[in-house]
């Protein structure tokens, strides 16, 4: 059992909550993740770890409310408890002063870059960053991304905040400047983004990592079923990753493999609308 | 003496009948009753020399359980039976008896050889019947603290013994719930899972430690655990699943049957959506592999719903690895065998969900290292099966995750865990492994079998110190 010690609601899609497991906070790295089951009928939902209080053995969980599991989680409050926290899982984010790297948050996105970008600042690169989001109710963290990087882009799609601009837009810009030399990309996001974030660095052959956050069932290797396609065969994202080198991933099978559950993931969704719809009348 | 009549078949021991059966997710055979068990324990021929002793690889005292069966004595043949073996409900049910005890039986060289595994299923159902076992009288507590990572038929036997001899044990598993293969992969009309939890529980009640949701290589290191514990045992399994490596196999539809069995069984998906987790019913499903693995994701396939369930595999029905029970109970629910048939590749529907597979025919071939003959295929002899589920059951290996991040543990073939036979003694200090993580996929009895060697060789190293 977890207890979760604070609620926060980020945006109108994104929750936060600090959750107690000190087992995890132990060692957790950024870009790592946790197996959380919100109770005994519950699935096993990867969540990246957003950050982490060694001391206080606490970790922070952001989350998107997608399907009936992260809605049901949405509805939990500080003193509800979650029946399964596990991890840290998967490989930590490679860390070294690469010179000047690039961050790229989408969404919900923005929560697990902030540690790889702190990490990568601490690191002595210089950070710039770019936050985006389809509108500006879907943004958060701007502070906090603003106080590791060197540079913070913000943009959404409707311009509604920040620069009208997909992310790729100012990466784009960016790769072109002649008086920047960008090593390294980091981007997480919705699969889209990190898709067309991996094709537009590709030509200008800056290495692109991505964090794929595929169906998954153990998290340990264990069921094969979170398996992503890279050019030179499957690999499975829950040990192999969850960080790949975007121009090695074949999108298009992935797009496809995300999607696999999405009636069973309506047919759930359904019933729990109505399940709350009950609760409010009872 | 007056020559006694032998009654030449087994008892037969009754069944849901297949129609019904598919319907539902309740065991199988329904057991034997006291008097069909008297019955077929007096088919034993009380040999001088009994094979059936050394044939079972924990060596359970068959003759003498079987003569006590048949005085009606059941406590006594229960408590002579777990003398050997802990978990005796669950292998009367899965151990392959037609290859072990039953298989050297003498009465084999003329009659069908005595139901040694209903006996013990029996047996054990009986003891449970009679209320929660009582907790034996434990030593004092000698102070030693033991790990014991993963909670399969290795771990708990392990565990089971260590906290006889008085010592303190922690079980800890990855997953949220305990019992290995047990409980994420056999299915419920095979293994109904509240005995798996009775015997867990028993083991609990000896005052051993079980942590779930920890992940040893993530949440701490083994490494790590050795500054808390004396000694450690690894019986993590052989948890990665094999895929053929073959184009195509990343379409939609094609599971490992690690995946598939342990959404329908660990995570409930057959009882979706008042569970949570999904699982994707096919029409027409095809399992790849030709063993108990297998033969488990075709059956339960046909539960989920399937109007077809196919089992596809390279070799002949002789060859199958399988339990004889697993595939006649197949055969009987109507599954039907693609036999001598490769898969070489999976071929998709132009929307990322798998829709045929390509196969090549086989023809048998010179025997390989399993003593079983090679497949080999025919040149040209493409052909397709349509499915629009593929479940890959071709075997499975240990997961690399602790080799991975422990210092000095020495791996073999296929990332099996080294051990020394006669004491499961690792190439690491202090650190014990067997089962399936030191044998590669086996079976329940072995794992058990490994656990009790591992046992007593941890309980002299942690009274002499000596490696
Ligand atoms: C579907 C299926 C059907 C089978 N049918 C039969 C049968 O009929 N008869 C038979 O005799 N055998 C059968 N087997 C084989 C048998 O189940 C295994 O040989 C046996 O379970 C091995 O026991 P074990 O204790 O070594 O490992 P497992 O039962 O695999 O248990 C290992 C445990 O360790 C845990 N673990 C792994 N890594 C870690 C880690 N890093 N940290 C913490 N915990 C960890 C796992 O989660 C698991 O719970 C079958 C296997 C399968 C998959
Ligand atoms: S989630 Fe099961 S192997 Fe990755």
């Amino acid at each position: 059992m977890n207890k979760i010690l604070e609620k926060e609601v980020l945006s109108d899609v994104a929750k936060l909550m600090v959750v107690e497991a000190p087992l995890v906070a132990r060692k957790a790295q950024a870009g790592q993740f946790v197996i959380v089951r919100v109770d005994a009928y519950g699935e096993r939902v990867p969540l990246t770890i957003a950050d982490y209080d060694r001391e206080a053995g606490t970790i922070v969980l952001i989350f998107q409310e997608v399907g009936k599991s992260t809605m049901q989680m949405g509805t939990l409050e500080a003193g509800d408890e979650l029946v399964t926290v596990v991890g840290p899982l998967g490989h930590a984010t490679e860390l070294d002063n690469f010179g000047t790297v690039v961050c790229i948050g989408g969404g919900v996105g923005i929560a697990p870059i902030f540690p790889i970008a702190r990490a990568l600042k601490e690191a002595g690169n210089t950070v710039i960053s770019i936050i985006g989001a389809r509108t500006n109710e879907y943004l958060f963290w701007e502070d906090r991304m603003r106080a590791v990087s060197d540079e913070l882009i913000v943009c959404t799609d409707d311009g509604s905040y920040g620069r009208k601009a997909l992310v790729t837009e100012p990466l784009k810009e960016l790769l072109e400047s002649p008086g920047k030399t960008i090593s390294r990309v980091w981007a997480i996001g919705p699969m889209i983004m990190m898709k067309f974030v991996s094709l537009t660095t590709q030509p200008f052959e800056v290495s692109t990592i991505v964090s794929l956050n595929t169906i998954m069932v153990d998290g340990t290797g264990m069921c094969g079923g979170c398996r992503v396609l890279l050019d030179d065969g499957p690999q499975f994202v829950c040990v192999d990753g969850p960080e790949f080198d975007g121009h090695r991933v074949q999108w298009d099978n992935l797009l496809s493999r995300v999607q696999f559950y999405k009636e069973q993931e309506q047919v759930a969704v359904e019933r729990w609308h109505e399940k709350c719809k009950l609760d409010e009348v009872s | 003496m007056a020559k006694k009549t032998i009654i030449p078949t087994k008892t037969p021991m009754s069944e849901q009948p297949p129609a019904e059966r598919i319907k539902n997710y309740d065991e199988v055979p329904y057991g034997y009753t006291p008097e069909q068990a008297i019955a077929e324990a007096k088919r034993c021929l009380q040999c001088k020399r009994p094979f059936c002793i050394e044939g079972c690889p924990v060596e359970i005292d068959v003759p003498g359980f079987l003569q006590l069966i048949a005085e009606g004595e059941f406590q006594g043949a229960i408590n002579l039976i777990r003398e050997t073996n802990a978990l005796p409900a669950v292998t009367g049910r899965v151990c392959p008896q037609e290859e072990q005890c039953e298989a050297v039986c003498a009465l084999c060289k003329r009659f069908e050889s005595v139901a040694i595994g209903r006996l013990e299923r029996f047996v054990a159902d009986w003891e449970a019947a009679q209320g929660p076992l009582p907790v034996p009288e434990l030593p004092p507590p000698t102070g030693k603290k033991v790990a014991v990572v993963g909670s399969g038929p290795a771990g708990i036997t392990v565990a089971a013994d260590l906290a006889r001899m008085g010592h303190s044990v922690t079980v800890f598993e990855a997953l949220h719930e305990p019992g290995g293969v047990l409980v994420y992969g056999i299915p419920e009309f095979r293994l109904p899972k509240a005995i798996v939890r009775r015997d867990i529980d028993y083991v609990c009640r000896m005052g051993v430690e079980l942590v779930t949701d920890f992940v040893v290589g993530n949440t701490a290191t083994l490494d790590e655990l050795l500054e808390d514990f004396d000694a450690i045992f690894l019986g993590t399994g052989a948890g990665l699943p094999w895929f053929l490596n073959v184009p195509g196999e990343n379409l939609n539809g094609v599971y490992s049957a690690n995946e598939y069995l342990t959404r329908v069984n660990l995570m409930k998906a057959y009882l979706f959506p008042e569970y949570d987790t999904p699982i994707a019913l096919g029409r027409r499903v095809a399992t790849i592999g030709g063993g108990n693995v297998a033969m488990d994701s075709a059956r339960t396939a046909l539960r989920l719903g399937a109007e077809e369930s196919l089992i596809v595999y390279r070799r002949s029905r002789e060859e199958m690895p399988g339990r004889d029970e697993e595939i006649h109970h197949a055969e009987e629910e109507g599954i039907q065998f693609h036999l001598l048939t490769s898969p070489v590749a999976f071929h998709g529907d132009g929307k990322g969900q798998v829709k045929e597979i390509e196969c090549l025919k086989n023809e048998l071939g010179e025997p390989d290292a399993s003593g079983r003959r090679r497949p080999v295929p025919v040149p040209d002899s493409n052909f397709r099966i349509p499915a629009d589920i593929v479940i890959v059951a071709i075997g499975q290996s240990p997961n690399p995750l602790i080799p991975k991040t422990t210092s000095d543990l020495q791996t073999g073939r296929r990332g099996t865990v080294v051990v020394d036979e006669d004491t499961m003694k690792t190439s690491k200090r202090s650190v014990f492994a067997g089962g399936d993580v030191a044998t590669g996929g086996a079976t329940v009895i072995l794992a058990m079998g490994q656990g009790r060697i591992a046992a007593k060789a941890i309980d002299e190293y942690l009274r002499t110190g000596e490696w």
